[in-house]
């Protein structure tokens, strides 16, 4: 099979997003939840290479933006009050992968400067900071959820098309059954049976197994045709006529021609389930303030005034939008692989 | 178009005169109300949005806001609170006198007024109004405001034109009780109150010509999801001062619309020419085109005070559960209360939540209430150091990590509710949670939908601390009973339970019985200072900001007055008139 370059280019893409998202603590110039109360929905931080004389300096500065007195959100940069822009510095403590302690970051500027990447939103929080540790469980939801629903649809879609009769009967019907439910209004509802409070921890590993139980359905269906086409090859019905188990045979023969099709649901699932996961925090029914994650970050968005006053507050939905378009690519490229080589 | 909009109105008066000479109504001289404000001319329909559907036009039983926004149109009241002054005014009686002993009121009312179908009002309609309101089968809202000490007022025809008020006890400022209590035509609903039926009167679908009142307009069309039409009633009891008689307008076009957002798109839009209850947000939205199209108007505070409390309800279902440990616990400690108040910042709260648009509270009288607010209670600015002071004397230590622990050593944290539908209590929420970070309690918010919320803290009383906002439709101290008596169905940090549990409790009870009765003003004021400063004192409540009153209108619309005092925009209704000339003119 020949993938070519537009596969593996998203599929650097994809690595590379997820490769960087568990170190969002360090790309990160601030913690996710540090209120800057007198910098409510700053604009993006302008880089400046030249200072006011326009004289030009290789290390890059920011200015402190300053609200107008008596307004909300409106900004003058204070030109006069400029702070340089360091690599790699020391600020808030913060974890990475849950284990390592830390404190330094990529870049920051030193105190009382600050830098806004993505603007800051409505309680001055960071954007740049809030999406980074917002991508990191945002892309974590969607791949955990689909790594659940593939292992239970491969393992309840291989018994099915395996041993067929009974087993089959009742998985199929379950399979119908899931199925024919409206998936959201199914989360939306066992969300609500959930106890009130949970912390945001809890609330996100139940928001993940919840998207991954509601999907299952629809690859066991695949992976049990799969599974019922295999058992009747000749090298299968050789290997039991040989006295193979059929934990062997399922194992050896079957999983491995499901491996196409798996990668291709994998790469579909994946975005439909960060998108569920957008989907129920926008909804407030996710994880909650302060955590940031890609829904309840562009949750603001339901607020006219945001929506038409202040663009960078957008800048999840691109992400959204950047990280679908690239796994909708590699399940592209892959099924076109797949098509050439048979 | 003016001179045709003029020529309606002589010519409904000319049907006036004939209908009383032709003998079918007492010929009566009128006695209008004369208006004292600018001279405007007739005609246009004012397009007002509302952002629900009114439930009824039913004055004796509505109780949701857009109803009442409509019926306020549709109907009058004996006595009136003016919305800029907050002082009462004559409106259907046009003088009262009151005993020396405050038990008893004469309320003379105009004569030779008629209701919107042309039939004359006299006292009979009065005391009929107030059996209904007061007879407890009808169920109607108004009638625990009609209540003193208690006991429901009686009212007496004296004559045709003057009714006798008495009271069981003395009631400070009992003229106050009469605002918004809308006179019913007897003719029309007395049938339907004897065979106890009055509460499914007058519900939308009554045909327009069945709904009558006193009030400057009458019901002309109503269009299920879309609109309500109101027309000029040429009945109505005001003129200005060149005799003209009152409304100018035409017609009121309420139109429906499913949210604030949708609301403020269609006023950009130029479709509806008043916008109330703007919030801070959209207001900012709206700056940008200031000028062009519209005004809008910041009126400074409003009655609405926005607090964060805790659970404090002596009823305990279940003794051993976590919540009954911080009931007893730390909620009751008032200096855990004091220490969390000194944690929050106000000021930032009024500068995000409502972009300056708002004021800081310590107390829950608002500056609006300028004459009985009490400047001099105390407000401490923010101080974690004063808090963490307080808490260190009240036995908290903390650990290493900076959490707050309790004299048990267990890590203080707890759960505000809110209404997820209310983005600003929502953002007040997530900033307290911030604050107290700093104290090293851990809050967590829980956003729910409106109604579970005052299920969970109005009747199962199951929630650890929730962000409220409560606004007073009256300045007067006794609007409020309700909310600071023991007993009161308002008093949310401890419900169900008449009888005080602490001294300071006792002693707001007691103060708010003195004030009711006291008749002399300054007397009732320095009571009430005194419940002022307990509150900010013992803290049941902790007051955070209160948003200020912010509304728009067309810059065509002439007379407009807002006013901090709820209903803000329309009060003034009747004098409103259109300087824009002809183009909308029906």
């Amino acid at each position: 099979m020949r993938y070519g370059k537009r596969f593996a280019l998203s599929l650097l893409c994809i690595t590379v997003l997820h490769g960087i998202a568990p170190f969002a603590g360090f790309f990160a110039p601030y913690d996710y939840a540090e209120q800057n109360r007198n910098l409510p929905y700053a604009p993006p931080s302008k880089i400046h290479f030249r200072d006011t004389q326009g004289t030009f300096h290789w290390r890059p500065c920011i200015c402190l933006p300053k609200e107008r007195q008596g307004t909300f959100g409106v900004y003058d940069e204070d030109r006069g009050n400029c702070f340089p822009v360091h690599f790699l510095v020391r600020g808030t403590r913060y974890r990475v992968l849950g284990v390592f302690q830390s404190t330094i970051h990529l870049f920051g500027v030193s105190s009382p400067g600050k830098i806004f990447v993505l603007g800051s939103d409505g309680y001055g929080r960071d954007g740049l900071s809030r999406l980074l540790y917002g991508t990191c469980l945002s892309l974590f939801s969607g791949s955990l959820a689909t790594a659940l629903t593939l292992g239970l649809g491969v393992l309840l879609g291989t018994i099915a098309g395996y041993f067929g009769g009974w087993w089959d009967a009742i998985i199929m019907r379950l399979v119908e059954l899931f199925l024919a439910l409206p998936w959201l209004y199914l989360l939306l509802g066992i969300r609500a049976f959930l106890p009130l409070h949970i912390d945001p921890s809890q609330a996100f590993l139940l928001l993940i197994a919840v998207i991954g139980v509601v999907g299952w359905a629809r690859p066991a269906r695949i992976i049990r045709g799969i599974a019922l086409s295999e058992r009747e090859r000749g090298y299968v019905l050789a290997a039991r006529m040989f006295g193979a188990s059929d934990a062997y045979v399922m194992r050896r023969h079957i999983a491995p021609s499901t491996y196409g099709v798996l990668l291709t649901q994998a790469a579909l699932l994946a975005p439909q389930y960060i998108a569920a996961e957008v989907t129920l925090s926008f909804l407030g029914l996710g994880v909650t303030e302060p955590v940031p994650t890609w829904g309840n970050m562009l949750s603001v968005l339901q607020q006219y005034d945001v929506l038409v006053s202040y663009w960078w507050m957008w800048a999840p939905a691109g992400a959204l939008i950047l990280v679908g378009t690239m796994y909708w690519r590699l399940a592209s490229a892959q099924q076109t692989a797949e098509v050439t080589a048979h | 178009m003016m001179v045709r909009g003029r020529s309606v109105a002589i010519a409904a008066a000319a049907v006036l005169c004939l209908l009383g000479t032709g003998g079918l109504f007492p010929d009566l001289p009128e006695e209008l109300a004369i208006s004292t404000n600018e001279i405007g001319h007739p005609g246009g329909r004012l397009s007002v949005s509302l952002r629900s559907e009114p439930k009824t036009l039913n004055p004796v039983t509505s109780t949701d806001i857009s109803s009442r926004e409509v019926i306020a149109q549709l109907t009058s009241d004996l006595i009136h609170i003016n919305r800029l002054s907050q002082q009462t005014e004559p409106a259907l009686a046009k003088t009262w006198q009151v005993t020396p002993d405050g038990l008893r009121y004469t309320l003379h009312l105009r004569r030779g007024l008629r209701f919107s179908d042309g039939h004359s009002f006299d006292a009979d309609d009065v005391v009929f109004s107030f059996k209904a309101y007061l007879d407890e089968n009808v169920r109607s809202p108004q009638r625990d405001l009609l209540l003193v000490g208690n006991h429901p007022i009686t009212v007496r025809k004296v004559d045709s034109y003057t009714v006798s008020v008495e009271l069981s006890r003395p009631y400070a400022a009992a003229e106050r009780l009469f605002d918004g209590v809308a006179m019913l035509p007897k003719h029309l609903l007395e049938g339907a109150y004897n065979s106890g039926k009055l509460s499914q009167v007058w519900s939308l679908d009554t045909p327009a010509q069945q709904i009558v009142g006193l009030g400057p307009f009458r019901l002309k069309e109503y269009v299920p999801g879309q609109r309500i039409v109101l027309e000029r009633n040429p009945y109505f009891w005001k003129a200005d001062h060149e005799g003209q008689r009152l409304p100018y307008l035409q017609e009121i076009l309420f139109f429906f619309v499913p949210n604030a957002d949708a609301e403020v798109i269609r006023f950009q839009a130029g479709e509806s020419d008043v916008i109330n209850r703007v919030s801070a947000e959209d207001y900012s939205v709206l700056e940008k085109d200031q000028g062009t199209r519209f005004r809008l108007w910041d009126l400074g505070p409003s009655l609405e005070f926005n607090f964060l409390f805790f659970n404090l309800n002596r009823a305990i279902p279940d003794e051993s559960s976590a919540l009954a440990q911080k009931q007893t616990g730390w909620f009751r400690l008032i200096k855990f209360r004091q220490a969390v108040s000194l944690a929050i910042d106000r000021e930032a709260i009024t500068h995000i939540v409502y972009r300056g648009r708002g004021t800081a509270l310590w107390s829950p009288v608002t500056p609006a209430n300028r004459l009985w607010v009490n400047l001099s209670t105390p407000h401490p600015p923010r101080s974690v150091q004063d808090a963490r002071a307080l808490l260190q004397s009240a036995g908290f230590s903390w650990k290493q990590d900076g959490t707050l622990l309790d004299r048990s050593l267990l890590p203080v944290e707890f759960t505000i509710i809110t209404s997820a539908s209310n983005t600003q209590r929502m953002k007040m929420a997530t900033m307290v949670q911030a604050d107290l970070k700093d104290l090293g309690i851990r809050v967590e918010i829980v956003p729910i939908e409106f109604h579970s919320l005052l299920d969970r803290i109005f009747k199962t009383h199951d929630y650890e601390a929730a962000v409220l906002g409560l606004g007073g439709g009256d300045v007067d101290p006794n609007s409020d009973m309700n909310v600071w008596s023991s007993g009161g169905n308002d008093h949310v940090w401890d419900l169900g339970e008449p009888h005080p549990s602490t001294d300071w409790e006792r002693e707001i009870d007691l103060l708010m019985e003195q004030q009711l009765s006291a008749l002399q003003t300054e007397k009732r004021k320095a009571l009430y200072d005194r419940v002022q400063v307990i509150l900010a004192e013992e803290l049941p409540i902790i007051c955070l900001a209160s948003p200020n009153v912010l509304v728009g209108a067309r810059n065509d619309v002439a007379n407009f007055n807002p006013a901090p005092l709820d209903p803000h925009t329309l009060w003034n209704s009747p004098e409103l008139f259109l300087a824009r000339g002809d183009s909308r003119h029906q």
